[in-house]
């Protein structure tokens, strides 16, 4: 337990992505089975305890601790896990706490009884440091919240043990923690785990973005981009799994699409949400917003936000791995496994007939669905690769829309960027001569200009609001979006999607940026 | 049941000794005032009269250019007004001091900050018997244990064991912290140069002439980036994420702070490395110099005023909360 409790608090502490890794990577190689699988399940929010409750954890303090100590202590950290771990008191002499087992205390706590729970978790935490007692509540009770994604522990798995990250992807859902067939395999006891028969996620063949190059028609097939969540449907003889981009497991947020896709295989495609707006047709990604990262959604959620998959692909034809075969294969078949989904849920995303380049330039140019993002360019005798492979698939966004902006308030980044003012909301004239804020970007200049910008907020910075700088209104930062959006939430009453510094338009004087107004129009 | 409400009344800016016309720590210009230290929330400058320790004074004088005091040393008596008064040490920070009073055959103490255990930068803590003591409480929840500082200065030398090519910054408040972690990293052994931040050095050179050694110390200013890999460099925390700290080489940020004992105040800071290491005495210090001097009275002057006066309350002791305002601004831990 202490190993990992040490694994914890570093990981609270460490801000890069990269140094996260190594932290977790050199854990799973030191750490045995099967504490190690039991910690990266933790790690990922794939352990559940459903008799263990916060309320056991205040249940076993309260009983410890005088509860009007308890409650101005817990006012006073913001974290009951925090409060009682720190609170728990200590009868042993320093030194004297044990290390227990992770996998006997998941053991325990896999066992308990919902009313045995805070007797358990005292007397664990009576043998326990400080520390300890922490993780040890984190654990019990889920949200360790140490930043640690899915894709994120595959890698660290693939660091640890020498490993291609996408070999570990295709047996990583079959397993269950404590996952020992993937630790045996990794350090090279035995060989690959088998897969077959559970659903599990299939890495997702990646698009390059297509930058100058032009390509011919004949070896390409072209179709929209649709701007929603690439989603990967698995269905089994007796379950339906999603998963999204990163490999997680999505099932809870879509049930309905799980419900009704009754086929066995696995298909590539997006979740989209209808919108009323189009007739029916495909709303924007910000309406598909509403019902990401629920665990649960309402009936009215549902109803308010309806899902449907569009399809593009399929990885699997029943039991049948199709993915060597090449795109215009895989597409006649998706053309006839389409059909045998309800309409209402599935639909295919069709394919843009162009004369030639040029004409698909044009149409590309003409689109200003909400829903679509550019186009997508598809190798015809592909075959269905997973990762980022040069000249199979390309992504040709749409282009940018541009809009010159004041610079209002500058913060300061964080890691390598602490010391600099990095991140910069800036805004549009209304009509009366004020500025809104419509949006804020953190990307898009250069290391020697972020020193110029950086340099320029600390010149003229007119008030401070904790780690946020008002600056003098005289700087125009030209910003390319991808869209704007209606939005409740910002005074000027719009949302940029992706906004980046595109130039800094020392040239320009501060009143001839754009207008609110000007913004509003190219609303999609 | 004492009298001392009737000559010794707290106020929001200061404790009030009626007799003597004189105030403990006042936080607005008066007459006379006595101060227990040299922390900005205790002691300020404009009063016509002021009693400290020498250390203090010296301190006063480098940090608000104050000139004159008068000069009470650890265990001598004075006398204001039919009040005596002496100064006993607080183990705070150098030249810290609790107050004794004595009038109408009553005693009381008030400690302004203190602490218990060792700091090779000032004298410890002398427990003073007393029948009212006014004590701190900047700690005062029982989340508050400090664990063992040469547990928290070892993980200074495990990071700069596993990077050699970086260096340690250490956030430090630039008077009392600043000087105890460098005199606990020379007591486990370290010799190697430490690096000043520039607003350090003053109050460093003050502490040496007080005769706390500090050993090799380095300003950053004067210092090749490369000369500093492998090498601890303090600097005021205001500094941490500042630009100054681009002519470090790749800092890992630490921070020397009781509050590092909350995460989420450590991850609010941007530190990678919370060192525990407090100049306040902790939850159990504070319950325990109260049972070990055990007055009739126990007055609570600033920071988690109701929890202290709650386990007073629960343990049969006498006590009240005093609103005092202003405190915690600069020494926060």
């Amino acid at each position: 337990m202490r190993a990992f409790a040490t694994l914890i608090d570093r990981l609270i502490y460490t801000r890069s992505r990269n140094a996260k890794i190594d932290l977790i990577a050199s854990y799973l190689r030191d750490t045995p089975d099967p504490d190690r699988g039991w910690a990266l399940a933790a790690l990922t929010g794939d352990l559940d305890f459903p008799t263990v409750k916060a309320s056991a954890v205040r249940t076993a303090a309260t009983e410890r601790v005088d509860p009007v100590l308890f409650k101005l202590s817990r006012n006073f950290v913001g974290d009951t896990a925090e409060t009682v771990a720190l609170i728990w008191p200590e009868h042993m002499r320093e030194g004297a706490t044990e290390d227990i087992r992770l996998n006997s205390v998941v053991s325990q706590l896999q066992g308990v009884t919902r009313k045995d729970a805070p007797r358990l978790l005292a007397s664990l935490m009576d043998r326990m440091d400080a520390n300890s007692r922490y993780a040890v509540i984190k654990l019990a009770t889920g949200g360790m919240r140490v930043g640690v994604s899915a894709r994120l522990a595959k890698t660290c798995f693939a660091r640890a043990f020498g490993l291609d990250v996408n070999d570990i992807e295709e047996v990583w859902h079959a397993l269950a923690p404590p996952y020992t067939e993937l630790f045996a395999w990794g350090e090279g006891k035995s060989g690959r785990p088998d897969p077959s028969g559970i659903p599990f996620f299939r890495p997702f063949m990646l698009a390059h973005p297509l930058e100058e190059t032009r390509l011919d028609l004949k070896d390409y097939a072209a179709e929209w981009k649709w701007d929603g969540i690439r989603i990967q449907i698995v269905g089994t003889a007796t379950d339906v799994r999603l998963y999204s981009r990163g490999g997680d497991d999505i099932t809870g947020s879509f049930p309905e699409i799980a419900e009704n896709f009754e086929q066995v295989g696995v298909v590539d495609g997006e979740l989209l949400v209808r919108g009323d707006a189009q007739g029916g047709e495909a709303a924007s990604f910000n309406a598909l917003q509403q019902r990401l990262g629920r665990k649960k959604v309402s009936a009215k959620m549902r109803e308010d936000y309806p899902a449907f998959v569009r399809l593009y692909d399929i990885l699997f034809d029943g039991e049948e791995d199709i993915r060597a075969q090449p795109w215009s294969k895989r597409r006649a078949r998706l053309e006839r496994f389409v059909p045998k989904l309800k309409a209402s849920y599935f639909d295919i995303s069709t394919l843009l007939e162009a004369r030639d380049f040029g004409h698909l330039e044009e149409i590309r140019g003409g689109a200003r669905d909400a829903a679509i993002e550019g186009v997508m360019l598809k190798r015809r005798d592909s075959p269905y690769i997973a990762g980022r492979k040069t000249g199979l698939w390309y992504k040709w966004k749409r282009d940018p829309l541009n809009a010159d902006c004041v610079m209002m308030y500058a913060q300061r980044g964080s890691g390598k960027r602490s010391s600099f003012y990095s991140d910069y909301t800036f805004g549009c004239w209304t009509e009366d001569g004020e500025l809104y804020p419509v949006g804020k970007a953190y990307s898009g200049f250069t290391d020697e200009e972020l020193k110029w910008l950086d340099r320029f907020v600390r010149q003229n910075t007119i008030n401070r609001f904790g780690p946020v700088r008002e600056v003098e209104k005289t700087l125009v930062l030209e910003v390319a979006f991808d869209s704007v959006h209606e939005s409740k939430r910002h005074k000027s009453g719009l949302a940029m999607r992706f906004p980046r510094i595109s130039r800094i338009r020392k040239d320009k004087p501060a009143e001839e940026a754009d207008h609110v107004a000007t913004l509003k129009n190219m609303i999609t | 049941m004492t009298n001392a409400s009737t000559w010794i009344e707290p106020h929001p800016h200061g404790i009030y000794i009626k007799p003597a016309d004189a105030w403990i720590d006042p936080s607005r210009p008066v007459k006379r005032a006595l101060v227990t230290h040299g922390h900005a929330d205790h002691a300020r400058g404009g009063h016509r009269q002021v009693w400290a320790t020498p250390e203090t004074l010296d301190i006063m004088a480098l940090r608000y250019g104050t000139k004159l005091g008068n000069p009470v040393s650890y265990g001598e008596e004075i006398e204001i007004e039919g009040v005596k008064i002496s100064y006993h040490s607080a183990g705070h920070v150098l030249g810290s001091a609790q107050i004794l009073m004595q009038y109408a055959g009553e005693r009381v103490v008030a400690t302004g900050d203190y602490k218990r255990r060792a700091d090779p930068t000032c004298p410890a803590f002398e427990p003073v018997n007393c029948d009212i003591f006014i004590t701190e409480a900047t700690f005062g929840l029982p989340v508050f244990r400090h664990p063992p500082t040469k547990d928290e200065i070892g993980k200074l030398f495990t990071a700069l064991e596993e990077n050699p090519d970086r260096c340690v910054l250490v956030g430090a408040y630039a008077l009392g912290k600043a000087q105890r972690v460098i005199a606990e990293l020379r007591q486990l052994g370290h010799n190697a140069p430490v690096y000043l931040h520039g607003a350090l050095e003053k109050m460093c050179a003050l502490y040496e002439h007080h005769g706390v050694e500090l050993g090799d110390l380095r300003p950053v200013m004067d210092t090749e980036k490369d000369e500093m890999r492998g090498q601890i460099v303090l600097a005021p925390p205001s500094a941490l994420n500042d630009r100054w700290s681009r002519r470090l080489p790749d800092p890992i940020t630490a921070m020397a702070s009781g509050w590092m004992l909350v995460r989420q105040r450590a991850r609010q800071r941007n530190v990678e490395i919370p060192l525990v290491i407090s100049d306040h005495a902790d939850w159990t210090e504070l319950t325990d110099t109260i049972t070990e001097v055990d007055p009739e009275e126990t007055w609570v002057t600033h920071g988690r005023e109701d929890a202290l006066v709650h386990w007073c309350e629960l343990n049969q002791r006498k006590a009240r909360a005093l609103e005092m305002v202003g405190r915690e601004d600069e020494d926060d831990g």
